[in-house]
């Protein structure tokens, strides 16, 4: 009976092709590429990579850099607007525009219910710390949870 | 294969030749750093007439804290550089770690005048509540580079 064989090879190839389709599409997400945004934004944090945020997202950070989350991240004029052509030039096509932060995006706050002994484990700090937990992180590649 | 004789006058020259550019690319971070000084220097006698140099001692005072009114967390620069500055650092608030900031760990510090300005505008602010002086930039830096 080659037939049922069949629908079933054919429906775990469907399944197959599906799963990766529906992995978070922010698991992966293309490297810093630009030298001023590598530089400036990673001084602080890691530099976070453009595709982790909508434009929206990011032009909210640019305006504020005087006051970013509290503190002073002022940059000269030329080189904010380079970063900021960078990052809303490669930015995600979802997520929420209405937030600035990262870790409060909707797909950012599904993946992190953890267990709150795992955000004061030595060496974590901050929720923006991402390679504390992710070691690939500066490379875009976040799967490795 | 590179004949034994021509060896014998090959690695001395190499050698010689590696500790020269060594020795060259440290004096030119010395020279970047005395200059960046000197700029601080005028512009704190400038600021004030009193102005007899800069005091290792109150670089240390102002790196330590702690201090009140800053517009961040941190209540002192050693939060974020550590108390011993020629100790890896780790940022206060969002864990990343930087590099020591005395310069006999890191001899690259203090050398670039835009991003040294770039750091004490904002790193002032968040610490003290307000700019530093040409004066305490200098004490800091002429601390750091006796560390
Ligand atoms: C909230 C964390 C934080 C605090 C507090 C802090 N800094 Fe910094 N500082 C940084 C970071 C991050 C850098 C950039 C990374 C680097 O240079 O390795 C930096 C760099 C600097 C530099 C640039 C050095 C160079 O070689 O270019 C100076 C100058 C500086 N800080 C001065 C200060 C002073 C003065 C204080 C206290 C009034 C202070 N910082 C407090 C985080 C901090």
């Amino acid at each position: 009976m080659p037939f049922p064989h069949r629908i079933i090879a054919a429906g775990a190839l469907v399944l197959a092709a599906a799963v990766p389709a529906l992995a978070n599409p922010f698991e992966r997400v293309r490297p810093v590429t630009h030298e001023p945004t590598r530089k400036e934004c990673g001084e602080c944090h890691m530099a976070f990579q453009p595709g982790l945020l909508p434009a929206a997202s990011w032009n909210r950070i640019m305006d504020n850099l005087n006051d970013h989350f509290g503190e002073s991240a002022a940059l000269a004029p030329d080189v904010a607007a380079d970063i900021r052509a960078y990052l809303t030039g490669n930015a995600a096509v979802r997520g929420d525009g209405g937030l600035a932060r990262i870790t409060e995006q909707p797909w950012w706050v599904r993946e992190h219910r953890l267990r709150p002994e795992a955000w004061t484990r030595p060496g974590v700090v901050s929720k923006v710390n991402c390679e504390a937990c992710h070691r690939t992180a500066p490379q875009g590649l976040y799967e490795d949870d | 294969m590179i004949p034994h004789a021509l060896r014998r006058i090959l690695l001395p020259t190499v050698a010689l030749l590696a500790v020269g550019a060594g020795v060259a690319y440290a004096a030119g971070e010395g020279a970047a750093r005395s200059a960046i000084l000197d700029g601080y220097a005028a512009q704190a006698k400038a600021e004030a007439p009193s102005f007899a140099g800069f005091s290792a001692d109150r670089g240390r005072a102002l790196y330590l804290g702690p201090h009140a009114g800053g517009k961040g967390d941190a209540n002192a620069c050693a939060a974020c550089h550590t108390p011993n500055p020629a100790a890896t650092g780790r940022h206060a608030k969002t864990g990343r770690a930087i590099e020591p900031m005395a310069v006999s760990a890191n001899p690259r510090r203090f050398t670039d005048r835009a991003e040294v300005e770039k750091r004490f505008d904002r790193d002032c602010p968040n610490v003290l509540g307000r700019a530093c002086t040409a004066a305490e930039k200098g004490d800091f830096i002429t601390y750091l580079a006796g560390q």
